[in-house]
């Protein structure tokens, strides 16, 4: 066969296994969706109450109830909700009055930025520290990667957060405390949040390289008289890489729950920190939408994961065509 | 084409007459120095946690206000926080607070989990289905936001949190065990077993569950070192102690004001957490190293 | 006298286990001429593997090193020589193939990507020029449709036919010696025939030098000039493959040969050696072989034999044949 109809082929196949993967996605968030709702209502206290205030009279209260279609079933009020999001409506905030949606775009795009900087950093110094310890392995290296990363996993974010506060920004002034305005502000956060999952994929980079690099590939790859500086990136962390890749996307909801934390630490105008002030506020379409946001990155990243194991797994790509 | 015979020597079967699990974990563990000094800090801070009331040098409650802030000296060994309270007498109740909070938590949800992940690969089929499917829905939810959901709905509060963290770490329970169960189903005694016409449960019981049990203690391990870490965090956001209580979490959250002038109200709970914590981290991978070689990479 | 293309002298190979180093060769020497296919037989454990690893110095991230002993490449004294140029023998000069082709390739890469590796690094042909070279080697093996395995991976292909990347690989930048570690072990009988004939007609057509590896006779019988019996880390026999198939001298070898049923000759089981291999760290004090003998005396106990060469170009060492003694068994 032409390799170019191979290739089209190719794509077809991933496009077909993409499509069907996101079919298979649709159930899991339809039931998220309405265990989200139904919780939304087991928390207890009034929505009207906060938005008409203390001092409305029983007539106003339940006015707006009705206005608010609080007394429809909640199959009802569920239905009418996922229309609305299907047009991009995600309710009114009870704190603010504004828009759900409006709320959530510069804050979406700062989680989003933070997030991503967070994993970028950490997925590349936590494969350096893997693979020298696993290169040193029970030399002095290894001792020190891996000493960084058990503390890694064990230093709590938030902790974390307020040291570097303390040091790089009240102590030397390099960096600001907190927001979101510039490249700066990201600088801190991101080292808080991403130095868990660092400490991860440097332990899993250095128990998978270990693995690799007593198979017979490897010494293969020697006996051919190729460098060491050739041998562990080119044969080694490549094929470490597919589990690797696979572990950072799992740990992507430790990320998540994490930007909880240090948002509030940085008062990073986020949705981490935008959760914690919705609880105190009880702004409920706002946790509501948060919550169901937080859940669809989780299991849309979780997808792309399982694509990029295809991809990364030529046994996995090449089954297909 | 003959082919010679070849012979391995097998060294554990030398052994076999005097073989004594608790004895061979006992020599394994001994040879894990990190792990075993850790597990030894670990033993102290269960002792603290025990007799700390009756040790502290100070009130954790009592408040001084003639002394605020101070530093760590010689009479207040980690200094004194905003009402002048003796800090190294709060880190005391706090070790009783975060390993009771964080082993009742994974208690209950490894008891849990550890049913529902023996059921699930025992008996397969429509069983396994809704309780891989309901695991898969709460996965949907990273932990401390499934838990931060939880306690909007209950309120803040420390059992509050407790219950939160136990029902996170059930469907990561479930799961260990039902991979676990789904391999040692296939294996010869189980079969005999069954083919000999045992009842379920007890099969269950006296042949599959203790054949998960190692890998059962490693996940508990690692587990609470999670929890402490969560608790922390629930603490920190203002969702679980209520603020004048001891707990490492709470004083963080109260020290913050006070991180640029006196930074030891923040330092100091902060490093109960990261030591704890950590040792309970280096149990587990000691442990898993012990008990379970082949969870290694995992 | 043929020349004599790489030459192994009193080598000594130690491993460390639980802080102990445990020597696991002890004076091996043998040598392999230009053109000549050397058989290097034992039960596995004796060392075989190792030697073949210490020739080509392939202890990365294992605790081997070669504690004694010369290895002279030509003329070169290789335990001497630097990584660097060890490098440079390695693939080149030397290369090496081995017993599992299923576990040998790399599985997340093309596999003209590696054949071409070592054409690049040690030819230094461009691109364009390795890849020529690459699908030739695809070709001279016997692989069909070269041009398009070249774009396939590991997995896409049979036992036999990576096993014959791999000799591709080996022989791609026409080595002096060819060092073949159990190549067709894991392969079934019908395979087995293939890749022997395949490494006999290479080996004829460049005059390669080749040590082949193997605890199976037959392969011996069918392929080697002459043969090097090892047993616990040490040789006990030389010989040429003629030689030792109709008069073994050492009993391991007469054991081992014994093993071996014979065509036309019916017996109900193969005989074999009793006991087994003694662990290296805990070697027995004289001939190694000597608990498993039936022919040992107390002397055998007490001292290791030395090598002597019983006949013309027959080195043996066991006390048997030493002349000083009188010891000689029917």
């Amino acid at each position: 066969m032409h390799p170019k109809i191979l290739i089209l082929k190719g794509v077809a196949f991933v496009l077909r296994y993409i499509f069907k993967r996101v079919l298979e996605m649709i159930p899991t968030l339809l039931i998220v969706s309405i265990i989200i709702f139904y919780f939304i209502h087991l928390i207890p206290g009034d929505p009207v109450r906060l938005v008409v205030g203390p001092d409305a009279t029983s007539e106003e209260v339940s006015m707006i109830r009705e206005e608010m279609g609080l007394n429809d079933p909640i199959f009802i009020q569920y239905m009418s909700y996922m229309q609305g999001i299907l047009q991009g409506d995600l309710g009114k905030s009870l704190k603010t009055g504004l828009p759900v949606m409006e709320m959530f775009e510069n804050r979406f795009k700062n989680s989003i930025y933070l997030t991503l900087f967070s994993i970028i950093w950490a997925f590349i110094i936590g494969i350096i520290i893997g693979t020298f310890s696993a290169v040193f392995k029970n030399k002095l290296p290894d001792n020190i990667g891996m000493l960084t990363a058990v503390s890694g996993i064990s230093v709590p974010g938030f902790w974390l957060g307020l040291i570097l506060i303390q040091f790089f920004s009240v102590q030397l002034g390099w960096l600001p405390t907190g927001g979101a305005d510039s490249w700066k502000h990201f600088i801190l956060p991101s080292i808080a949040l991403g130095a868990g999952i660092m400490a991860m994929i440097a332990r899993f980079t250095r128990s998978s390289l270990l693995e690799t690099l007593g198979s017979d590939f490897i010494r293969t790859a020697r006996a051919k008289g190729l460098r060491e500086m050739i041998v562990i990136p080119k044969h080694a962390l490549r094929n470490s890489m597919v589990s690797v890749v696979t572990i950072t996307g799992l740990q992507f909801g430790f990320l998540l729950g994490g930007s909880v934390v240090v948002e509030t630490v940085f008062s990073f105008p986020g949705m981490g920190r935008l959760l914690i002030d919705s609880i105190a506020f009880r702004d409920y379409p706002v946790i509501q939408a948060l919550l169901l946001l937080f859940s669809i990155q989780f299991i849309v990243v979780n997808l792309i994961v399982d694509i990029l194991y295809s991809f990364l797994n030529p046994k996995i790509r090449t089954i297909s065509s | 084409m003959g082919v010679l015979k070849e012979e391995v020597i097998n060294e554990t079967t030398i052994n076999k007459s005097q073989y004594s699990p608790i004895k061979e974990f006992w020599k394994n563990w001994k040879r894990q120095k990190v792990a075993f000094s850790a597990s030894l800090f670990v033993l102290l801070l269960i002792i603290i946690a025990f007799v700390g009331p009756y040790i502290t040098p100070y009130d954790p409650y009592e408040p001084n206000y003639n002394s605020i802030l101070q530093g760590p000296s010689s009479s207040h060994l980690a200094g004194t926080d905003e009402y002048g309270r003796d800090i190294f007498s709060r880190l005391i109740y706090g070790t009783r607070i975060s390993l009771s909070v964080s082993f009742i938590s994974v208690f209950f949800g490894a008891v849990v989990g550890t049913i529902l992940g023996l059921i699930s690969g025992f008996f397969g089929g429509f069983l396994d289905r809704i309780i891989m499917r309901s695991s898969d829905v709460m996965f949907a939810f990273p932990d401390i936001i499934l838990a931060i959901a939880i306690i909007a709905i209950l309120g803040p509060g420390l059992v509050n949190v407790v219950i939160a963290i136990a029902v996170f770490t059930v469907p990561s329970f479930a799961r260990l065990i039902r991979g676990a169960t789904l391999e040692v189903k296939e294996t010869v005694f189980v079969e005999a077993a069954r083919s000999m016409g045992a009842k379920k449960t007890r099969i269950i019981y006296k042949h599959i569950f203790p054949e998960t049990f190692s890998s059962l203690m490693v996940f508990f391990t690692m587990r609470i070192g999670t929890a402490i870490l969560a608790a922390a965090s629930l603490s920190f956001l203002g969702l679980g102690a209520s603020p004048g209580t001891p707990d490492w979490g709470a004083m963080l959250t109260m020290g913050r004001d006070y991180l640029g002038t006196s930074s030891h109200v923040v330092i100091m709970p902060g490093i109960a957490i990261f030591l704890t914590v950590l040792a309970f981290n280096l149990v587990g991978d000691g442990l898993r190293d012990v008990l379970d070689p082949k969870t290694k990479n995992h | 006298m043929e020349d004599i293309i790489l030459k192994v002298e009193q080598l000594q190979t130690d491993f460390q286990k639980d802080n102990q180093r445990i020597r696991i060769l002890n004076g091996v020497s043998f040598h392999i001429s230009k053109g000549e296919i050397l058989g290097l037989v034992g039960e596995s454990g004796c060392g075989k593997s190792l030697t073949s690893l210490s020739i080509m110095r392939l202890f990365k991230g294992t605790s081997g090193e070669i504690s004694g002993g010369n290895i002279f490449f030509r003329d070169e004294d290789i335990t001497k020589v630097t990584e660097n140029q060890m490098r440079k023998i390695r693939g080149k000069q030397i290369a090496m193939i081995f017993q599992e082709p299923m576990t040998s390739l790399n599985p997340v890469m093309k596999i003209g990507e590696q054949l071409m590796e070592p054409i690049r690094i040690h030819l230094g042909y461009n691109n364009k020029r390795a890849k020529q070279h690459a699908v030739q080697m695809l070709t001279k093996v016997g692989i069909p449709r070269s041009n398009e395995i070249m774009n396939e991976f590991p997995h896409q292909l049979s036992g036999g036919m990576r096993q014959r990347v791999m000799i591709a690989i080996a022989m791609s930048c026409n080595p002096d010696v060819l060092i073949a570690d159990e190549p067709t072990t894991a392969l079934d009988v019908t395979i087995q025939a293939q890749i022997l004939d395949l490494m006999r007609k290479l080996q004829k057509e460049e005059n390669m030098s080749m040590l082949l590896i193997t605890h199976d006779l037959g392969v011996v019988a069918e392929m080697c000039d002459r043969v090097v019996v090892m047993y616990a880390g040490r040789v006990v026999e030389e010989a040429s493959v003629h030689d030792l198939f109709q008069s073994p001298l050492h009993p391991y070898t007469r054991g081992l040969i014994g093993s071996v049923p014979k065509i036309g000759q019916k017996k109900d089981r193969l005989e074999s050696i009793a006991g087994r291999v003694p662990d290296p760290s805990n070697m027995p004090k004289g001939c190694k072989f000597a608990p498993r003998c039936s022919d040992a005396t107390a002397e055998c106990h007490e001292k290791e034999p030395s090598m002597l060469e019983v006949e013309k170009n027959r080195y043996c060492s066991c006390w048997l044949y030493d002349k000083g003694r009188s010891l000689i068994s029917g």
